[in-house]
């Protein structure tokens, strides 16, 4: 079987769930006839109508308070951010009345809203930010941001069907750099678990999307160089959080380092600290670190990116540090 | 160029409606004001936990609008559509519990005053507090009757004070696109709590908007009920008919404070007395009924007192209800999982006080 890539099997997921069911219906901008401006939707257009690929405005609130108002009525829209970073451009309407609708009123909202995400790619400021934060901290919404292809087809068809509101971040760097051949049938990964990338019994990484690669190789590195067995661990669903996985990977290997490409102050690495403090403080041999994002926009010129993002080098100097404590 | 709706067209006498629903009209006006000033009643018995919202003086926009709508269509109120949730269905018994913040008010005790909904059987949705908020909803509530192809049509409120909001303009824009069969209505009630209309917007009158939307629009008296009915009435019908979003400015006065603490020091003198004496909905209403369709002393004698028993039975039945249960709070953010985690230092404990925990001497200890 054919390799397919982390967009590509995107697109399937999208393709496949319109396929079984009619309330499925995708809008956003330019996701019509373009076909997205990555061509994640190219194709929906011609099989399903522009009844169900709807091109919209420039108003990131407008569809997604209107993907809501379907979703009440039934329907399982699924919305585009052209990228990521103009999510925050429906942060109202998403923390305060999607968020809020199942608990305040009892109005289900089974939504997606998905896009583009992160650095690495010289987008600058506006293209390549990773908010995944700033929602974290509302009750009522679900965050994936998977690493893989099959995890993004997985995760992306159980977001679909999942009863409530969930953001989905891709990565774009990922978008045509990952491939991989793809379970057969229909393939549905579960919400709020986590994946084991690679086995090790001295230190856990826990990290998840584009930074999961950078992971895996800093944990071959260090296997090589110093004979360190380093285990890794992709979270995928960053709300809700696999609480079991992580307090398994420590009382595992007693020592942590968490990296994550979005930045560091008031990051998901804090989050996930303190989890661990809750979970499995005595197991702990080394405090928990963090790498991540240096606390500035980011950049576009390549030698700065590449210095405020968190670079493989950073996690093998990193992790030496921890196992070394 | 937008399609505008004659506002000053000649109406057939008291609108083309059955007497019935003439009487109607009159009892769902009624009860909306008789309602308020019962919670007004129980707000000053510190027994409505949060603050009161009126809509005296509006209350026609409410109840003439949603009077043009059938039951499988979806309304969206806003804060002063008491009267148009009374319409659609909601009871008195479940405005009061929700005021008192019961265990089996609509929301169990989540939401405040109006805020609810039901969009299983009678069709309203429950709004929130960000102005302008619904407008995008129902742009998607009523894309999904075109999609499905359902005869459905949706009506949305804002006030003067929304429009200047951006979700106002970008879900009318869509909707206008999209030609989603939505009415929306702007309630021009001069003030957006205490910001008169002409420090909101600079153009003279709100429906103009709809011409930059290339939709219908029009304006009319939002105090004459019957005229609001027609409006509304009209720009349903092209709803339904698929000719897409019909923006309605209906113009009337908010009597009242933003809300029941409000004192309305920015108010000219002598303003409110005068919409009162000179344009009371009611009032208005009452001449046409009596002048027209001769409605006599007894009947109007008989409907109030069935409006007044029917609020005694609901305030009843609203007092005799149980607040909620603690533990409820962390029920049902999510469909999956159905309960929130309670959090460590509250593990087996029922409730977060033993009694009401606000001693007077908050904020004046001093060691």
């Amino acid at each position: 079987m054919a390799e397919v890539t982390y967009l590509e099997a995107i697109r399937q997921a999208l393709f496949e769930e319109m396929e079984r069911d009619p309330d499925v219906f995708c809008l956003g901008e330019d996701i019509g006839k373009y076909g997205g401006a990555f061509k994640v939707t190219d194709g929906l257009l011609d099989r399903f109508g522009a009844a169900r690929v709807i091109d919209t405005p420039i108003s990131e609130t407008g569809f997604v308070g209107a993907a809501a108002g379907a979703a009440h009525m039934g329907m399982r829209p699924v919305c585009e951010m052209q990228f990521i970073d103009f999510l925050s451009c429906a942060y109202s309407i998403l923390t305060n009345y999607v968020a809020t609708a199942r608990y305040r009123a009892f109005l289900p909202c089974p939504m997606v809203v998905r896009g583009p995400s992160g650095g690495y790619v010289r987008g600058g400021p506006f293209h390549s930010q990773n908010p995944e934060a700033a929602f974290l901290h509302t009750p009522g919404l679900k965050i994936v941001y998977p690493a893989t292809a099959a995890d993004a087809k997985g995760l992306l068809k159980a977001a679909i069907r999942d009863e409530d509101c969930v953001l989905f971040f891709e990565h774009k760097y990922l978008y045509r750099r990952i491939k991989q051949e793809l379970p057969q049938g229909d393939h549905v990964v579960p919400l709020g678990k986590a994946r084991l990338a690679r086995e090790g019994k001295d230190l856990s990484i826990i990290t998840y999307a584009a930074t999961v690669w950078k992971a895996l190789e800093a944990a071959e590195q260090l296997e090589r160089e110093d004979g360190l067995s380093v285990e890794v661990l992709d979270l995928r669903s960053l709300l809700p959080m696999d609480d079991d996985a992580i307090a398994a990977t420590v009382k595992k290997t007693n020592r942590v380092l968490i990296v994550h490409e979005d930045t560091v102050t008031g990051g998901i690495a804090g989050e996930i600290t303190a989890r661990i403090q809750d979970l499995a403080f005595e197991w702990l041999d080394a405090p928990v670190k963090r790498v991540a994002a240096h606390d500035v926009p980011l950049p576009y010129a390549p030698q700065l990116e590449d210095f405020v993002l968190p670079q493989t080098t950073d996690i093998v100097r990193a992790a030496r540090w921890v196992a070394a404590y | 160029m937008a399609a505008t709706i004659a506002t000053a067209s000649p109406r057939s006498p008291a609108g083309g409606l059955p007497r019935d629903q003439l009487i109607e009209l009159y009892y769902w006006m009624r009860l909306t004001r008789s309602l308020e000033e019962r919670l007004v009643n129980l707000y000053r018995q510190t027994k409505v936990v949060g603050g009161l919202f009126r809509s005296l003086g509006q209350e026609a926009c409410a109840v003439g609008s949603a009077y043009a709508l059938r039951r499988e269509d979806v309304l969206s109120p806003l804060i002063r559509n008491l009267g148009s949730m009374l319409v659609k269905g909601a009871s008195p018994v479940e405005v009061i519990r929700q005021y008192m913040a019961k265990g089996d008010s609509p929301t169990r005790g989540r939401e405040l005053n109006i805020h609810f909904g039901d969009v299983v059987d009678r069709n309203f949705v429950g709004q929130i507090s960000h102005l302008g908020d619904m407008v995008p909803v129902m742009a998607g509530v009523t894309l999904s009757f075109k999609m499905r192809k359902q005869a459905r049509v949706g009506l949305v409120y804002v006030g003067d004070g929304a429009t200047s909001t951006g979700a106002f303009h970008e879900g009318i824009n869509l909707a206008a696109v999209q030609r989603c069969p939505l009415v929306v209505i702007v309630e021009n009630n001069r003030y957006a709590y205490s910001t008169p209309t002409e420090q909101q917007c600079a153009a003279e009158r709100l429906a103009d908007k709809a011409a930059g939307y290339g939709i219908a629009g029009a304006r009319a008296d939002g105090n004459d009920v019957l005229e609001v009915y027609r409006v509304t009435r009209e720009a349903v019908d092209r709803a339904r008919r698929g000719e897409g979003v019909t923006l309605l400015e209906l113009m009337t006065y908010r009597r009242k404070g933003h809300a029941e603490h409000d004192n309305q020091s920015y108010v000219p003198s002598g303003e409110i007395e005068r919409w009162a004496s000179e344009n009371d909905p009611l009032d208005r209403y009452l001449k046409t009924l009596t002048e027209t369709e001769g409605v006599g002393p007894d009947e109007l004698v008989a409907l109030d007192a069935r409006v007044t028993a029917e609020i005694d039975r609901a305030t009843d039945e609203a007092e005799a209800s149980p607040p909620p249960e603690a533990l409820d709070a962390l029920e049902g953010v999510y469909a999956d999982p159905e309960r929130m985690p309670v959090l460590w230092y509250r593990e087996g404990v029922r409730s977060a006080v033993d009694r009401h925990e606000r001693p007077s001497s908050w904020g004046t200890h001093d060691g």
